[in-house]
C-alpha cells in the first residue's frame, strides 16, 4: 500500500511546476466524479458503524415489570456485558484457532501451486490454474452445504470414511468447517501469488540460472522474496475473513448439534440481534469490528517492519 | 467444454509475457498443447535443447510436481461431479447408487420439478441474485472507478483524508456491518424490502483502491492534456478515453464486487424476511434448514445449489482474459 502513496507522489509533480498555493482546477469535475461514491460510503458505511456505537451505548429501562421500555444513555453498561460474556470469547477464541491453523495451510498451498503454475517443470498449466480455480465461484453456503453432505455419514460417497470419522462431531466440526473454506479460496489466492509471480521479469531467472541456480533455489531465493507483498495482501484478507465466518457455520447447524448458536463471534452478533437485545449485538458488532481492524492492520505493520531491517 | 476453456485466455498476460522471454516460456508453450491431457512424459523434444544451459530438472520432480496437481485436482472437482451427480439422480436412487456415478439421467425432470415447486419462487430467487449481484457491481464498479480515477489524476485538498478514509473501509469487512446497516435501515423503516440488500452493495472500497492504482499508472498524463486541448471535457474525457485504458482493472472489481455480492450471506440473511426477495443463497440455506421436516427439499436443495453456480463459473470463464491482468496490477502494488 505503500508503494501506490508513492507512485501518486511521482506522477503529480509534472503538473504542478509552483508548489506553495494549490489551485485546483476542474473543480465541478472532481465533485461530480467523487460525489456518487462518498455520498454511498458515507450513508452505507460511516454513518451505520456511528449509529451502531451510539446503540451500543444505551441501555433499556423499564418501569416496574410490565412498564414500558425505554432507551437510556447507559455508558459502558454494554461493554461491561461484552467483556464478562464467556461464550462470545469462547467464539473469539476459536476463530484465532482456526485462523491459526487454516490460514498457513491455505497460503502455503495457494503459494506451492502459484510456484508450480510458474515453473517450467510442471505441464497442463491452464488446466490445473482453472480447475483449482473454480471452487472460488461456489458461494459459501453452497459449499457449506455440499461438503455437509460429503461429511455426512449416510449420505456421502465416501461412507467407508464417514462412517468411522465423525467428521460433524464436536472435536472435527471446527475443522471440517476450515477444509470448507480452504476447499473454496485456495485457487483464489493461488491466483492472486500467481499474478504476482508473472509480473517478475524473466530476466532475473537467466541470470540466476547462469549461476547454476535450480527451480527450488529460483522459487525460494527470487521468487518468495519478490511476491511478498501478494502474500501479505491475501494473509490480511485471510484473516478479516476468518473473523467474520458466519455463513459456513450457520449452514452447519443443521448438520452438526456441535455448532451452537455461538459458534463465532459473528453468530453471536445474529442471535443477539434476534433476541431481541440490538443494544448488546451492537456492542458485539463494535468490539469484532475493532478487533478485525486492529489484527489486520497490526499484521500490515508487522510485515512492513520486518522488510525494513 | 475445454475448447471453451482454452481459448478466452489466449490473450492473456502470461502468454504475451511468454513470448518475449527465452528458454523458461518455450516449455511453458510446449505444455500449452497438452493442456488437460495432464500425463506423466517428459516434455516436448524441442524444449530440452532450449533448457540446455541451466541444471535439468530430474524427471523425478516433473512427476513428483504432476502428481501433486492430479491429487489436488480431485479434492477441488470431486465436490462438484458429485452435486452433478446427485442432481441427475431421481430423490429413491440419490441414496442407494453409486454417489460418483451416473444412475438414470433425471435432471431435466428435476429441474422442472425444482421450477415448479411452490410457484416458481427457485426462479425468483436466481433473478434476484442476478439483479442484486449484476446491476449492484455494474453501479458499484462505475462510481468506484470514478472516484479512484479523481483520486488518482487531480490534486485537490483533502484526496489524501478521502483516500485513506477508503483505505480503512477496506479493512471493515462486509459481514461487520451487516448488524449497524439493519440498525439504519429499521429506523427508516426500509428492512425487508429489495433496496435494503441492494444499496449497501454499490460500495466497493476496495474497487477504488484498485482503481486508483490502476490509473495512476495506465492512464498517462500527456493523453488528458492532450485531450483537453481537443477540448473534450473531463467527464466526456472520463468516459471516453480513461474507461477504455483501465477497462482490465474494471472488470476485476466488477467481478469481486459480483461475487461479493452474489455470496454475501449475513446482509441478506439479517435484513430480509419476505420470501420472495431472498437471493438464491438465502433460499436454499433457508430451504436446506428445513430438510429434516420436509424430506422432498433435500433433491430441490441439490438441484437448485448445482444450477445456481453455472452462472458464476460461466462469467468467469468468459471474462478471465480480463481480469487475469487486472488483478495482477493490483497485487503487486
Amino acid at each position: 500500500m505503500s508503494v501506490s502513496v508513492e507512485t501518486a507522489a511521482v506522477s503529480a509533480p509534472r503538473r504542478r511546476v509552483r508548489p506553495p498555493k494549490l489551485v485546483v482546477q476542474h473543480k465541478k469535475a472532481i465533485a461530480i466524479f467523487i460525489a456518487p461514491f462518498a455520498v454511498l460510503f458515507a450513508l452505507f458505511y460511516l454513518v451505520p458503524i456511528g449509529y451502531a456505537v451510539y446503540q451500543s451505548l444505551l441501555v433499556i429501562q423499564r418501569d416496574g415489570t410490565f412498564g414500558q421500555a425505554r432507551e437510556v444513555f447507559g455508558g459502558f453498561a454494554q461493554y461491561v456485558q461484552v467483556f464478562q460474556n464467556g461464550p462470545f470469547w469462547q467464539s473469539v477464541g476459536r476463530v484465532l484457532l482456526f485462523g491459526a491453523v487454516q490460514v498457513p495451510v491455505m497460503l502455503g498451498l495457494a503459494l506451492l501451486f502459484a510456484l508450480l503454475l510458474d515453473s517450467p517443470i510442471l505441464r497442463g498449466k491452464r488446466f490445473f490454474r482453472l480447475a483449482f480455480f473454480v471452487p472460488y465461484a461456489v458461494p459459501g453456503v453452497i459449499a457449506a452445504i455440499m461438503w455437509g453432505f460429503l461429511y455426512s455419514p449416510n449420505l456421502s460417497p465416501f461412507t467407508a470414511v464417514t462412517q468411522n470419522i465423525d467428521f460433524l462431531s464436536a472435536d472435527l466440526v471446527l475443522w471440517a468447517i476450515a477444509n470448507v473454506v480452504t476447499w473454496v479460496f485456495v485457487g483464489y489466492n493461488m491466483l492472486i501469488i500467481y499474478s504476482s509471480l508473472l509480473s517478475i521479469p524473466t530476466e532475473i531467472y537467466e541470470a540466476a540460472r547462469l549461476d547454476g541456480a535450480g527451480q527450488m533455489r529460483i522459487a525460494w531465493s527470487i521468487k518468495i522474496p519478490l511476491v511478498m507483498p501478494a502474500i501479505v495482501l491475501t494473509a490480511i484478507f485471510s484473516i478479516i475473513g476468518t473473523l467474520q465466518l458466519l455463513a459456513e457455520p450457520q449452514v452447519f447447524r443443521t448438520f452438526s448439534s456441535a455448532v451452537s448458536s455461538t459458534f463465532t463471534p459473528n453468530l453471536t452478533v445474529y442471535t443477539t440481534s434476534a433476541i431481541p437485545n440490538v443494544n448488546l449485538a451492537a456492542a458485539f458488532s463494535v468490539v469484532l469490528a475493532l478487533a478485525t481492524f486492529i489484527l489486520s492492520f497490526g499484521f500490515l505493520k508487522f510485515t512492513q517492519r520486518k522488510d525494513d531491517k | 467444454m475445454s475448447a471453451i476453456l482454452s481459448s478466452p485466455a489466449n490473450g492473456s498476460p502470461d502468454s504475451n509475457q511468454a513470448s518475449d522471454a527465452a528458454p523458461t516460456s518455450r516449455i511453458r508453450r510446449g505444455g500449452r498443447g497438452q493442456a488437460g491431457g495432464g500425463h506423466g512424459h517428459q516434455g516436448p523434444a524441442g524444449s530440452d535443447t532450449t533448457r540446455a544451459r541451466g541444471p535439468r530438472e530430474s524427471p523425478l520432480s516433473r512427476a513428483g510436481a504432476l502428481i501433486v496437481m492430479l491429487v489436488f485436482t480431485l479434492y477441488f472437482l470431486i465436490p462438484i461431479w458429485w452435486l452433478f451427480i446427485a442432481s441427475t439422480k431421481s430423490a429413491p436412487q440419490f441414496g442407494n447408487t453409486p454417489a460418483l456415478w451416473f444412475a438414470d439421467f433425471n435432471l431435466f425432470e428435476n429441474i422442472g420439478q425444482l421450477i415448479a415447486y411452490r410457484d416458481g419462487v427457485y426462479l425468483k430467487w436466481m433473478l434476484n441474485s442476478v439483479l442484486y449481484a449484476g446491476l449492484g457491481a455494474l453501479l458499484g464498479t462505475l462510481f468506484a472507478a470514478m472516484c479512484g480515477y479523481a483520486l488518482a489524476k487531480y490534486r485537490f485538498p483533502g484526496r489524501d483524508a478521502i483516500f485513506n478514509v477508503v483505505l480503512g473501509g477496506v479493512l471493515v469487512p462486509a459481514t461487520a456491518l451487516a448488524l449497524p446497516l439493519f440498525l439504519i435501515f429499521s429506523q427508516v423503516g426500509l428492512t425487508n424490502t429489495f433496496w435494503s440488500v441492494f444499496l449497501p452493495s454499490l460500495v466497493s472500497p476496495f474497487g477504488v483502491y484498485l482503481t486508483r492504482i490502476f490509473a495512476a499508472s495506465s492512464v498517462p498524463d500527456e493523453l488528458l492534456e492532450a485531450s483537453r486541448l481537443d477540448g473534450a471535457g473531463e467527464i466526456r474525457t472520463f468516459f471516453t478515453i480513461s474507461v477504455r485504458l483501465m477497462f482490465p482493472a474494471l472488470v476485476t472489481v466488477f467481478l469481486f464486487q459480483f461475487v461479493a455480492i452474489w455470496n454475501n450471506f449475513f446482509l441478506p440473511l439479517i435484513m430480509l424476511r419476505d420470501e420472495t426477495l431472498f437471493p438464491v443463497t438465502l433460499g436454499l440455506y433457508a430451504w436446506n434448514s428445513q430438510v429434516n421436516q420436509i424430506p422432498e427439499l433435500r433433491l430441490y436443495v441439490l438441484v437448485g445449489a448445482f444450477l445456481s453456480i453455472i452462472p458464476l463459473v460461466i462469467t468467469f470463464l468468459l471474462l478471465q482474459r480480463f481480469w487475469r491482468s487486472g488483478l495482477g496490477a493490483g497485487s503487486v502494488k
